[in-house]
């Protein structure tokens, strides 16, 4: 090495030891784990803890695979005996049920299943650890077995798609494996079928296990809290709440009763099932503002002592001739996990439907996310469709996803396309697995809460199912002022991206919150409906700088009470003997009083509307029909709320409340509702 | 410690699921240094740092003891760097109108949005084999550990290195100039 050498071998190396940045914690742990899974799979280590969460299908699927790993010539002829035998297991109605534990007997048939795993990930209240379940110290970290339970949940589901009938799935399974052509695990249909070769690399016959950087199959985090739980109105009278217009779990919700199972119950949140559907209420007089709310008070379809007090907040339909110009990013995700019919090929196809509804002044710019983001369409006209079609479709899935990278440069983009008066949206279609760079929710959400005092709008699109990251959907769309939705099917997309497209791209109000001060005098106990993920602290009603939930063009929300009133029988809680002096406003019979606080969109100063409920409101079918959803919703949840009030009656609400259903959306769920039906009282 | 990794990786390959968490805790710092220095980018880094993980199981059980274990472990490293680099050049390739991907890195690049370091830049600009070379024994790996990790001699080594670092000198000239 000569002295004037540039590059002597120390410089460089404490330059790049500078450059080197330490790994993640997150991604080490997590790291860390997937090997250690695939060790005991390979080794055949029993984990107790696997054992007990895995399925009992699951678990020979993954014994049969450790025998195949294992296969040598020596010991072939004793293990494809043992596969027959696994086979006569699978395929024979007694086999599958001698293979399955008592835990899972009870889950089938409807009841609420004791749930082994403290579940702190998502706090479901409807799953009690009953006295007689086993207590299991988990030896995987909580937050990660908590997806694993509603992924065993969903893997007999969506194993087969196409058919209702269970026994398919596994016989299916067992060609497979006969034929030796599936290494690993045979994944759900829905599923990538790349997949499974990180779990798992099987040496015999895939002797170079692939290294696809695909997430492991088996996450899916679903965002929920415990139901809300009754509120005494004398100790706790205003209820607060952000309004929420997603939609994404009764998509879930329906994928899953479609697929032959009912859906896990964290992944059901009411309100978004009730407000999936667009409601008929009275629209706002012009000039009145941007929504009108409309208020209707029945008895509670379950409880005939208590009353249900719906709250309808109906969007203006503003004159759509002369909307403002949209500047429109598409970010998709391309990752190796895309790769399936569910979720590539159909995220072209929606947005097919979407460019046609576009107007020439439109632009539109796809950002692409996979390893490395990049740009895939600059800004073009939404006039040049060919060029735009022509991106979507030269769209591939491969490498790994990287969210933040894309969201970054998506974000970037949208802020050189925006000019006065125009609307920009960055519309997010992933699965819903952010595993590279910032995927802690927490980041992300901190990032695009940033992004949107800038005025660029982010929606998210979910895909697919398998790892669907629920979760961080919420967390980016909440944040983003924007919707999350949950594309399934065509139809869904055509709701999503066509029917409702002007509501779903031009806000009319943002930051919309609810108060509700229950009269303590006519009131006694009350219980949101729903709403869990969006409840906010009393003083934040008047906090301007508290995000809440947008309100699109034409969109309708509901929100729903259930209030006992003072003397009812169905009061649970006794009535204080020492009470305060009756206050003003106690004497006029008011049940409670409205309050909603909006803003317009991109104002600073949110504006306040009051109203009393009196009681006295008629409800009409669109309320009506709203109970019977919230009412199924709450069966799926196991709520304990409804006494001996099942689907029969949920159906016959529901049914009886069509309305005029325009593009069927309701008689659909009244379908979905037969078919819970049926699966739970299996 | 007490137990040297060879001990670690023998009981891990006859099935010793506390050895072989042990063996990988302890070198997934290192592990994650050399992914990002083949790399270049952190997220290319996590991700293939997450396939060797997920290998590493089955690549074991293939583990004979011939060589120190962090010898063979650089060597899956490089591997998998390799195989990674080939399947997005397929990936490239097939997707036609997929847009130029590496223009819209370079933009990055310049945008310094990504804040990578001149070397690492420059790194990633130079021939894969010179790459991996110099990513190794800028992780303290000698010339002859190299050697055994890339199948190659010791003396190609010595090349390969001085060839990289006049890549580089040749590098940041035509960028000064």
């Amino acid at each position: 090495m000569t002295p004037d050498d540039d590059f002597d071998l120390d410089d460089l190396r404490s330059a790049l030891d500078a450059a080197t940045p330490r790994p993640d914690p997150t991604r080490r742990a997590a790291h860390l784990r997937l090997a250690q899974e695939n060790f005991d799979r390979l080794q055949g280590a029993v984990d107790p803890a696997r054992l007990i969460l895995e399925r009992p299908k699951g678990g020979v699927r993954v014994g049969v695979r450790k025998m195949l790993d294992g296969l040598t010539s020596r010991g072939g002829l004793t293990l494809t005996t043992a596969l027959v035998a696994c086979g006569v297991l699978l395929l024979t109605p007694i086999g599958r049920e001698v293979l399955r534990s008592p835990l899972e007997r009870d889950e089938r048939s409807g009841r609420t299943a004791p749930e082994p795993m403290p579940q702190p990930a998502m706090k479901d209240g409807a799953a009690p650890v009953e006295p007689e379940a086993p207590p299991v110290t988990p030896l995987v970290a909580p937050q990660a077995v908590a997806p694993e339970i509603a992924r065993s949940r969903l893997a007999e589901a969506t194993s087969d798609p196409t058919t209702a009938e269970t026994g398919a799935a596994p016989a299916a399974d067992a060609e497979a494996f006969a034929s030796g052509a599936v290494a690993a695990e045979p994944p759900p249909r829905s599923d990538d079928g790349v997949a499974p070769s990180l779990l798992a690399p099987a040496p015999v016959i895939a002797p170079e296990p692939g290294l696809a950087p695909l997430p492991r199959p088996d996450t899916e985090a679903f965002a929920n809290e415990d139901p809300n739980p009754l509120r005494i109105t004398a100790e706790e009278p205003v209820s607060t709440f952000s309004i929420d217009v997603d939609t994404a779990s009764y998509s879930v919700v329906r994928q899953s009763l479609m697929s032959g199972a009912l859906p896990p119950p964290e992944a059901v949140r009411v309100e978004e099932m009730v407000n999936y559907f667009p409601y008929d209420y009275p629209a706002p007089a012009a000039g009145e503002g941007p929504f009108r709310p409309t208020v209707s008070v029945m008895a509670t379809p379950w409880n005939p002592d208590t009353r249900l007090v719906a709250i309808g907040l109906q969007g203006e339909m503003p004159a759509i001739a002369d909307r403002p110009p949209l500047n429109l990013v598409f970010l998709i995700d391309t990752s190796g996990s895309m790769e399936d019919p569910t979720k590539l090929p159909l995220l072209r196809q929606s947005f097919r439907l979407m460019v046609d509804q576009l107007r020439p002044e439109d632009q539109v710019a796809i950002v692409t996310y996979a390893g490395s983001a990049g740009l895939v369409l600059p800004p073009t006209p939404a006039s040049d469709r060919r060029a735009i079609l022509k991106s979507l479709n030269g769209l591939m899935a491969g490498g790994s996803t990287n969210g933040q990278g894309g969201l970054e440069q998506a974000y970037d983009v949208a802020a050189d396309m925006a000019a006065q008066g125009e609307v920009s949206r960055v519309i997010l279609a992933t699965d819903g697995n952010f595993n590279v760079g910032l995927s802690d929710p927490g980041a992300l959400e901190d990032y695009i809460a940033r992004e949107r005092e800038t005025g660029t709008f982010l929606s998210v699109l979910g895909f697919g199912r398998g790892n669907l990251d629920d979760a961080t959907m919420q967390a980016l769309a909440q944040n983003g002022n924007g919707q999350a939705a949950y594309i399934d099917s065509l139809q869904e997309a055509q709701k999503v991206l066509v029917d409702q497209l002007t509501g779903a791209l031009f806000p009319i109000a943002q930051d919309v919150k609810v108060q509700v001060e229950w009269n303590p005098a006519t009131v006694a106990e009350y219980r949101l409906i729903g709403y869990e993920t969006r409840a906010l602290r009393r003083e934040d009603f008047a906090n301007d700088r508290v995000d809440a939930g947008e309100l699109g063009a034409g969109h309708s929300v509901t929100a729903l009470y259930e209030v006992t009133p003072v003397g009812s029988p169905a009061q649970l809680t006794e009535p204080l003997r020492y009470r305060p002096e009756p206050a003003a406003g106690d004497g006029t019979g008011e049940l409670g009083f409205l309050r909603l606080r909006w803003k317009a969109p991109g104002g600073g100063q949110s504006r306040l509307l009051e109203t009393p409920i009196t009681g006295q409101e008629p409800a009409g079918s669109e309320a009506r029909f709203a109970a019977a959803i919230a009412g199924w919703g709450q069966l799926l949840r196991a709520d304990d709320h409804l006494g001996t009030w099942g689907y029969g009656q949920a159906i016959d609400l529901a049914s009886a409340n069509r309305g005029e259903d325009p593009f069927g959306y309701r008689t659909e769920a009244v379908q979905l509702m037969r078919l819970a039906q049926s699966l739970a009282a299996e | 410690m007490t137990a040297s990794d060879e001990d670690l990786a023998r009981a891990a390959a006859q099935g010793d699921g506390a050895a072989f968490a042990a063996l990988l805790d302890r070198h997934y710092d290192r592990l994650f240094r050399l992914c990002f220095r083949l790399t270049g980018a952190r997220a290319e880094a996590e991700d293939l740092t997450q396939d060797i993980c997920a290998a590493l199981p089955a690549k074991l059980q293939g583990w004979r003891g011939e060589a120190k274990v962090t010898t063979w472990l650089w060597r899956v490293a490089v591997n998998a760097a390799h195989d990674r680099r080939r399947r997005r050049a397929t990936f490239l390739k097939a997707s036609d109108g997929w847009g130029d991907w590496e223009t819209a890195r370079q933009a990055d690049i310049e945008d310094g949005r990504e804040r990578v370091d001149w070397l690492l830049r420059a790194m990633a600009k130079l021939p894969d084999d010179l790459r991996d070379t110099l990513a190794l024994v800028l992780d303290e790996v000698s010339h002859a550990e190299a050697g055994t990790i890339l199948g190659v001699s010791e003396g190609t080594v010595s090349w390969r290195v001085s060839e990289a670092k006049k890549k580089l000198r040749a590098l940041r000239a035509a960028e000064e100039a």
